[in-house]
């Protein structure tokens, strides 16, 4: 009888449960909860529907899905912290692999060597892009990864202070936030200027003093904006004896100096730019990079796999380094409580970064930055449109303002729908005084023409 | 056995890289590219990237050689007690990658995203229905980030009675996950060991001992980590109450109890839920997983922003949550992990969730019971049904031979066989912690306990076999020592030669 198996019990059949409590020498199953209270046993089913056939959940389930909106019938420009990038076949087709996906993490490395090290080179990758010395192998997502950031840099540094400027990702700064209070952290934030959109560099030097364990910046910014005073920035924090933490979008680095050539000292990022799919947001993959020093390493959150040799010396191997960091060993006073990473999207980003190369992400970096240029020059030609917002030169992310009375960026938001493009951040949600102002994104995998059904629809909006 | 696994010595990508070659391919512009570099401010331009360049064969062969150096649920029997790993139906990966999911921007207006916050909702008031809780928050990445979320809002609770000067300490057993110590201090609490009893339950005397005003409230994992069911949990739940605190349960081993006892009936007021784990999907090598968590009535006002809800029309992120502890990740959630649960839930249906804690618990009793009891030991409550796991001490075994828990493990990694959960919970010496699951045929289970008996026997007549192993890995054991040690770390291709 069908209905009584199940796909994914094997030994549910009544002789083989049979056989199974006869070596027991019990009776039912039932005999197995004996030792569970009978008033905490459940006595009702639960009220979800019954079980169904692998086909009529395919079909429910692809049924629903189908009410979303997404390219090519919707165009996204969408972007800020995830953005619609192509994901090549490889980079899909390896991490469906089912050695690497339905593999726990590596406890016992003689047969884990595949995703130990694949995890060493995302590890390795990752300096190389960011010019650090050690990577973990990842955190949760960019946001969670600039929270461990500033208390990695409060423990190493015994100080209480963290000053960032409030043009960070705004769900970045909350989530910050929200792991720095617990642990007594005061995080400063400082303005920006209102013209090129860069961090206001006066107000974040009056506010470093010897308090100060770190300053948080991103580079490129929430608007998209090229932060152009880096260096002076850090060779002011390192002088009072603070830690430099740079976010990033890694695309970016194709083009830009990496945050190891302008002084920082811990790198932060989101990875999904490097062969994940948006996937409304999650799963993310938080980068976690810094210097070299040897205590430093040791407050770092998070997975470290390292190389090694076999015990005979013979081979070359790879393993998980310093869990003495780690909470299964250290428990209360471990640097994190992470355990479960998002160690497969780090996969994912390691494929993606040796399919690119050095060639490749210089390439694709420029792409991304014609892009989008292109497109905000096409915008600032429709009346009423200010676009880029802010002055300084950005990358990928930009600023669109609408100086035409009537229109709100809220409305542009909604409205643009009506054309099948999803595009235009409020940025009113979040800043008051950028009451029309937008963001919008544009990447590799938009094409000219996507880019003139852009303008037309704006054009068509503010008209 | 003739089991082999693949050994490839398979260089690094640096070492495959060569300058010339690259493995992607870009849509040709009509327009000058070269026009944006001039942009970037000279100072800030990148020179040179020390990226390895390689072209799409290679990078393909490289990973697949990898892949197949690596033990996997699909390969075969996987029983890490304490991390329950069974078989991922394949059905929930295909539906996962769906193009009307991979392709959601975060930032879509909610009209664009019916489909999958339809999904969501439905979810989370299943996961709501399975642990007895008011509703779910389906935002944490993975269960330590579970942990770490209602320990928050432990601390909010707590700051909105005025108390969070006095109130500070979290009772947690000796034997729970490392996570939750780790996770309460993180949270801002002050760690409380409470120490386990003569039947391997929480120590009801030293608890009642450790109670005070400063109390914040319990972790606590049911079953515990020897796979027994804290039988005295309503006595636990009311002393902490009484106290002013709050239960917090950690879900990691809930795959024994589903359809059969719920946590929010057990008296918890915060509940995680490992859906890797109890929810059949895949653990990636480490990651992504997800750590939804269901709170009572009394806590919903505190739950992390957003909460996806309904207004009878539309499906809709509520961010108007009175007293929320704010937001906890940049978006909302694991997605593509979600739906795979979401895939399991459907799948197994109202009439067999209680079929998986049923079987689940068998096959570990089972397993147990085909074990050479004079060779592993079963510390604590004897003649008690273990749950989905047990944990037995090897300590006669190194007593006889001088064998050991880890060179027992390395001995069944040779046989095809995944170790067990290896010296933890840390009050058992030597110990193994197995956990089958309910997706072993039984002839497996067999072969299991006949492979460690085999070891066992082994380990006296012949110990140096055991200790050097394991040969037919793609390995030999390696030296981790050297890996973590100062003088020879190495966590960076950089400086290999």
């Amino acid at each position: 009888m069908l209905e009584d198996r199940h796909p994914y019990l094997p030994n549910l059949d009544k002789r083989i449960t049979q056989q199974m409590l006869n070596r027991l020498k019990i009776d039912s199953i039932d005999d197995l909860f004996r030792d569970i209270p009978e008033s905490l046993v459940l006595k009702k089913r639960l009220n979800l529907p019954e079980g169904k056939s692998e086909l009529e959940v395919k079909k429910h389930i692809e049924e629903t899905l189908a009410k979303n909106k997404v390219y090519p019938e919707y165009l996204c420009f969408l972007g800020g912290g995830v953005w619609p990038h192509y994901v090549p076949a490889v980079v899909d087709e390896i991490v469906s692999r089912s050695e690497f996906y339905t593999s726990y993490t590596p406890y016992q490395p003689e047969i884990s060597q595949g995703v130990l090290q694949a995890l060493f080179e995302y590890q390795s990758l990752i300096c190389d892009l960011t010019a650090m010395d050690v990577a973990n192998s990842s955190m949760y997502d960019w946001a969670t990864a600039v929270g461990e950031a500033c208390r990695m840099a409060v423990r190493f540094k015994k100080r209480s202070r963290i000053v960032t400027s409030r043009n960070i990702g705004p769900e970045r700064f909350e989530v910050m936030k929200n792991l720095c209070e617990p642990a007594g952290i005061d995080v400063d934030v400082v303005g920006f200027d209102l013209e090129t959109g860069e961090t206001d560099l006066s107000q974040l030097l009056a506010a470093i003093n010897d308090d100060v364990a770190a300053i948080y910046l991103e580079n490129p910014n929430f608007f998209g904006v090229i932060e152009s005073k880096v260096f002076e920035i850090a060779d002011a924090i390192h002088s009072k004896g603070g830690l430099f933490i740079v976010g990033v979008d890694p695309l970016s680095l194709g083009l830009l100096k990496p945050p190891g050539e302008y002084g920082a000292d811990i790198v932060v990022g989101e990875g999904q730019p490097l062969g994940l799919h948006m996937n409304y947001g999650g799963p993310l993959l938080g980068i976690f990079a810094c210097k070299g020093d040897q205590n430093l390493i040791r407050q770092m959150p998070g997975r470290i796999i390292g190389m090694t040799t076999s015990k005979d010396g013979t081979r070359r191997g790879y393993c998980m380094v310093l869990q003495t960091r780690e909470q299964h060993i250290r428990r209360e006073n471990a640097t994190s409580n992470i355990c479960t990473n998002e160690a497969l999207c780090a996969i994912a980003a390691a494929v993606y970064l040796s399919l690119l190369g050095s060639e490749g992400l210089r390439e694709l970096s420029k792409l991304i930055m014609y892009n989008s240029h292109y497109a905000s020059k096409l915008l600032s030609e429709i009346r009423g449109i200010k676009s880029p917002y802010f002055t300084s030169t950005f990358f990928k992310d930009f600023t669109l303002g609408i100086t035409k009375d009537g229109v709100s960026a809220e409305e542009l938001h909604k409205r643009l729908v009506e054309y099948r493009i999803l595009g235009g951040l409020p940025l009113s949600r979040y800043y008051e005084e950028l009451s029309n102002v937008a963001l919008f994104s544009v990447t590799e995998i938009h094409t000219k023409e996507d880019i003139q059904r852009l303008v037309d629809a704006v054009g068509k909006v503010v008209s | 056995m003739g089991f082999k696994q693949a050994t490839w010595d398979e260089p690094l990508l640096i070492e495959l890289g060569k300058e010339g070659r690259c493995g992607y391919s870009l849509p040709k512009v009509d327009g000058d590219l070269e026009s944006v570099v001039k942009l970037i401010p000279e100072r800030l331009l990148r020179k040179d990237i020390p990226l390895p360049s390689l072209s799409e064969p290679q990078v393909v062969r490289h990973f697949v050689r990898l892949s197949q150096m690596n033990y996997c649920v699909d390969l075969g029997m996987y029983p890490l007690g304490s991390c329950t790993m069974k078989y991922n139906p394949k059905i929930a990966e295909r539906i996962a990658s769906d193009p009307h999911l991979t392709r959601l921007h975060p930032y879509q207006p909610v009209e664009t995203v019916q489909g999958i916050l339809e999904i969501m909702y439905n979810l989370s008031k299943m996961l709501a229905e399975i642990t007895g809780t008011a509703k779910v928050t389906l935002a944490p990445a993975a269960g330590a980030h579970g942990e770490f979320v209602g320990c928050l809002i432990i601390r909010a609770y707590i700051k909105d009675k005025g108390e969070l000067k006095v109130r500070n300490e979290m009772l947690i057993p000796e034997s729970a996950h490392g996570t939750n110590p780790a996770s309460a201090v993180m949270a801002g609490f002050k760690v409380v060991k409470i120490p386990t009893d003569e039947e391997g339950l929480v120590d009801i005397e030293a608890l009642k001992a450790a109670i005070s005003q400063r109390t914040a409230g319990m972790m606590l994992t049911v079953p515990n980590t020897l796979g027994l069911f804290e039988r005295r949990v309503e006595e636990i739940s009311k002393i902490i109450h009484e106290a002013g605190g709050l239960m917090y349960y950690d879900g990691a081993n809930m795959n024994a109890l589903l359809g059969r006892v719920r946590p929010g009936d057990m008296g918890f007021d915060i509940v995680h839920m490992n859906l890797h784990k109890t929810f059949a999907t895949p653990h990636g090598g480490g990651g992504p997983g997800s750590g939804p968590l269901g709170v009572s009535k009394e806590l919903v006002d505190f739950l992390p922003v957003p909460l996806v809800d309904y207004d009878g029309e539309k499906y809709f992120l509520n961010y108007n949550i009175p007293k929320t502890i704010g937001r906890i990740k940049g978006f909302y959630g694991n997605i593509s992990v979600l739906i795979k649960a979401y895939t399991y839930i459907l799948m197994v249906g109202s009439d067999k969730l209680k079929e998986i804690s049923n079987q689940s618990v068998l096959a570990s009793n089972y397993l147990l019971s085909n074990l050479n009891s004079s060779m592993y030991l079963l510390p604590y409550s004897k003649g008690i049904p273990r749950k989905h796991e047990f944990v037995v001490s090897a300590k006669p075994i190194q007593m006889k031979s001088g064998v050991r828990a880890m060179d027992i493990a390395k001995s069944l990694l040779d046989l095809s066989l995944h170790a067990p959960t290896i010296y933890f919970p840390l009050i058992v010496d030597e110990a193994l912690m197995i956990e089958p699951t309910e997706t072993e045929p039984m002839e497996n289970l067999d072969e299991y306990a006949k492979a460690l008996n085999t070891i066992a026997h082994q380990a006296e007549e012949d110990p140096q076999r055991i200790i050097d192993a394991p040969i037919n890995t793609s390995i030999k054991r390696l030296d981790e020592v050297k890996a973590s040690h100062p003088l020879t770390m190495k966590l960076n291709w950089r400086g290999l030669k």
